[in-house]
């Protein structure tokens, strides 16, 4: 993730991000219902914050031009080899709201790193975890959201039951 | 509808099941609306023959915002102040998703009722898949 990434909060971009999690709440789609209610007007879900990849020119995980991209395409990765190994999986994830996001918010995302710190485990071996802090201000400067991720890289696939 | 401190006591649960028999086409929606394009979670030849999992699997995110559905069903819209978890299992296509939350203390700061909250979401299997804690404004 870039260090600093402007982010516009859409109504549209809003309204999928429900759908993807199947929340039929009109709060987030209808304008007219969200207006009579407690919050006056559409807001974002509480995880909307991690969508702000989508607006990070740089983003490892969104296939780029003149970039290859490791999933499949004519092989089962695009990348020579060696092929990648199994990447990072998400270990943890905390939001603090400060006032929730809204239409017509013109965000900034700044991230800083956080902690680092291994673990060894039974079914994956040895754990490297990477903390992130990401802090959203809106257009009056004001902090609005603060997000921490932690992200772990495994060294070898999650053995299953 | 908000909740309100008189009605509410430490112990109380409040549970919904999240998803049902969890679709390979949800992940694709939820890839396209937050932007992590992960291959792990919508591309089962690279996730099986590269990555050695026996198939694409769930964003820990989705199981999140599946979990922060039922949260905002049971405190009220634009109610949460804090919200965290950790992810302990992975989420499969299949799999039904039940998320509860239980109430852990009941408190006032700076004039303001809050709940705060235990949270945890579990497979068909009673396996748990996300757990957590969330604090909600309410009403008193």
């Amino acid at each position: 993730m870039a260090d600093e990434v402007k982010m516009p909060v859409e109504g549209s971009h809003i309204m999928m991000f429900a759908r993807s999690l199947l929340d039929d709440n009109p709060i987030y789609s209808d304008a007219d219902y969200a207006a009579k209610s407690e919050t006056g007007s559409i807001i974002a879900p509480p995880t909307f914050g991690r969508a702000v990849s989508q607006f990070d020119p740089d983003y490892h995980l969104r296939p780029r031009n003149g970039e290859k991209w490791f999933g499949s395409g004519k092989n089962p990765t695009g990348l020579d080899e060696p092929a990648p190994s199994t990447g990072g999986l998400h270990a943890e994830q905390h939001y603090e709201y400060h006032r929730h996001l809204k239409p017509g918010d013109q965000l900034t995302m700044t991230s800083k790193p956080g902690n680092t710190w291994e673990k060894q485990s039974k079914r994956a071996g040895l754990l490297k975890f990477t903390e992130t802090i990401f802090e959203f201000h809106d257009q009056n400067g004001e902090l609005v959201l603060t997000m921490r991720g932690v992200g772990v890289k495994t060294e070898k696939p999650v053995e299953q039951d | 509808m908000a909740l309100n401190m008189s009605d509410l006591k430490p112990g109380d649960e409040h549970s919904e099941v999240v998803i049902d028999n969890l679709s390979r086409t949800q992940l694709v929606m939820y890839s396209g609306a937050s932007g992590d394009y992960n291959p792990l979670h919508t591309d089962d030849v690279y996730t099986k023959e590269v990555a050695g999992y026996p198939g694409v699997f769930a964003h820990g995110m989705l199981t999140m915002g599946l979990t922060g559905k039922m949260l905002t069903n049971y405190v009220g819209d634009g109610r949460l102040t804090k919200f965290g978890v950790r992810f302990t299992n992975q989420v499969w296509p299949g799999d039904t998703l039940t998320s509860t939350a239980t109430v852990t203390d009941l408190r006032v700061e700076d004039g303001q009722a809050l709940v705060d909250l235990e949270v945890k979401t579990t497979n068909q299997e009673g396996s748990t898949v996300v757990s957590g804690y969330a604090t909600a404004k309410i009403d008193s």
